[in-house]
């Protein structure tokens, strides 16, 4: 018996201005996978993950769990999302506590996604029926990002690395199937980002969330990912990443096209 | 003294309700300022107006008419945002002409400005009426409770309405549930400080309150105790002082606001403990 998929894009083709961002591409995700989806600016990445999610009109089909149109829906809020950027006032008064505390509002499309993927083959052992507010959980999300200490602290005050970490507990509060991370350690520094790739890993070992990850960094794919995605506009490798690292044609392709659009960008 | 003020019907009416009110804009005006519409208050407070006018003009309740041309301009001010480019300050600006002039044309029409009009403009707080005290006092408690129950909500909306829509929020609706919401506080709350001054109750006190770094829940307290704190010392003072109420109360909140950017410049406001603030703590 095939196991449903935790993704399925098919055809998937998004034009700004008459012009493609992501161009006509097809891959799918399995249970488990920690997917590194590597591009240079303007690749598309973020553009695909807001297809996903259901914020960017798109031609092809994505289905979610199997599932598409309506009862995609419903799912949509079970995917634990950190975008690259999270734009708040600067005084916002929450702590990082009501932050996290975000990630769990019951809503009745919730329980009906919860079911939905209940019926679906995925292994998700959670068999609550609604998302509430939990104490608990929100202290256990803390805890593997290692944030309890700062639970009060307002968000305004946290340094970027800490922020990320943040929503990244906002995202898995609500014990998430599949967590998309889009460039979570832009503008991170080197010791942060050494820690959120450990949450990465344990998240994605022990707690058997699927992930998908985009990130400029090849060292962090090579090491915290187990399947390689490598974008621009389109897909050009999508597979295991020991096939990714050991085709040196391929890295020179990567390498050249993230050269070429950096250059572009500079020039622009 | 005070025993004396307090004695008379029409002060402790006045206070009753004067304490609803305060409570209703401190609580939906920290949703406002985070959200940037601070001036909103201002907005649905002339739209108000047209709407007394338009009550004034056909003979009845006014304050009946002001409520549903207010509901309808708050719907109108959110549609013109989501449905065209104009940014929030600008709709707001649209929106607070548009009903102003109606008023002006109305009251013109109707044969200019009546004492009825000026209680509105500037408040009368000190001449409600039974009847009025426990209207405020029934719309207050309806729009406590529902922002009690949407609080968490209208917070992550006000946070980020992208990551509340992912949610799986009904932002759309939410955030017509939430105009209709701020223009009844509106509304509720004209004849306290009148349309004039009605952004004072909204702004001041939560802009006082943020600047103790504190989360939500607790802002909200601050709020809420400084609105209330403004508005008892207001009617007290304008008694005694036989000045109006509607401005001493929000000379005061603008003096708490004065006297909190002072301690935070002296580096003391951090040190002040909110569960016991009489204490001076040394957090970090």
């Amino acid at each position: 018996m095939s196991v449903t998929n935790v993704l399925d894009v098919k055809d998937l083709t998004v034009n700004y201005d008459n012009l493609p961002a992501v161009d006509n591409i097809s891959f799918d995700v399995k249970q488990g996978d920690c997917l590194g989806i590597i591009g240079p600016n303007g690749a598309g990445k973020t553009t695909l993950f807001r297809a996903i999610l259901g914020l960017q009109p798109y031609s092809g089909n994505i289905k979610l769990f199997g599932y598409e149109d309506s009862k995609y829906d419903s799912i949509v809020p079970l995917i634990g999302y950190v975008p690259q950027k999270v734009t708040f006032e600067p005084n916002f008064p929450a702590t990082v506590y009501d932050v996290v505390s975000m990630g769990l509002i019951s809503d009745k499309r919730i329980v009906q996604g919860v079911k939905l993927i209940q019926q679906c083959d995925c292994c998700w052992n959670r068999i609550y029926q609604s998302i509430e507010k939990n104490d608990d959980k929100i202290t256990q999300a803390l805890h593997t990002v290692g944030l309890e200490s700062l639970r009060n602290r307002r968000i305004g005050e946290l340094s970027g690395g800490e922020l990320q970490r943040v929503f990244i507990a906002k995202a898995l509060v609500k014990d998430p199937l599949l967590l998309i991370l889009d460039e979570p350690v832009a503008s991170v520094d080197v010791e942060s980002q050494t820690k959120f790739y450990n949450v990465i890993k344990t998240i994605n070992e022990q707690n058997n969330i699927t992930i998908i990850w985009s990130s400029h960094d090849l060292d962090a794919i090579s090491k915290y990912a187990n399947r390689v995605a490598c974008m621009n506009k389109k897909i050009f490798f999508h597979g295991e990443k020991e096939k990714f690292f050991s085709d040196k044609e391929l890295l020179k392709m990567y390498t050249e096209s993230s050269m070429q659009m950096h250059m572009h960008n500079h020039e622009h | 003294m005070i025993l004396e003020a307090l004695s008379y019907g029409f002060m402790q009416k006045a206070l009753i309700a004067g304490i609803a009110v305060g409570l209703i804009c401190s609580f939906m005006g920290t949703f406002l300022v985070l959200r940037r519409y601070s001036l909103f208050g201002d907005g649905i407070a002339h739209v108000a107006f047209g709407g007394i006018s338009v009550g004034l003009f056909l003979g009845v309740f006014p304050l009946w008419t002001a409520f549903i041309v207010s509901i309808f301009g708050g719907l109108g001010l959110q549609k013109l945002r989501q449905s065209t480019k104009i940014s929030g300050d600008s709709a707001v600006a649209v929106v607070l002409v548009s009903g102003l002039a109606v008023g002006v044309i109305l009251v013109s029409s109707s044969g200019g400005f009546s004492v009825d009009l000026f209680s509105f403009l500037f408040g009368s707080i000190l001449l409600i009426s039974q009847e009025d005290t426990i209207m405020i006092l029934a719309l207050s408690a309806g729009i406590i409770a529902t922002l009690t129950i949407l609080q968490k909500q209208f917070l992550h909306l006000t946070f980020n309405e992208e990551q509340a829509k992912l949610a799986g929020m009904r932002t759309t609706l939410l955030n017509y549930a939430f105009v209709v919401l701020a223009s009844i506080t509106v509304v509720t709350s004209m004849r306290l400080v009148g349309i004039l001054l009605i952004s004072a109750l909204i702004v001041i006190p939560n802009i006082t309150a943020m600047q103790f770094g504190k989360g939500f829940k607790k802002t909200v307290f601050i709020s809420m105790s400084i609105s209330v704190i403004s508005v008892v010392s207001g009617i007290l003072v304008s008694y005694f002082l036989n000045v109006a109420p509607s401005g001493t109360i929000v000379v005061i909140a603008v003096g708490i606001l004065i006297g909190t950017l002072l301690l935070k410049s002296t580096g003391l406001l951090g040190k002040i403990d909110i569960k016991n603030p009489s204490k001076l703590t040394h957090n970090s």
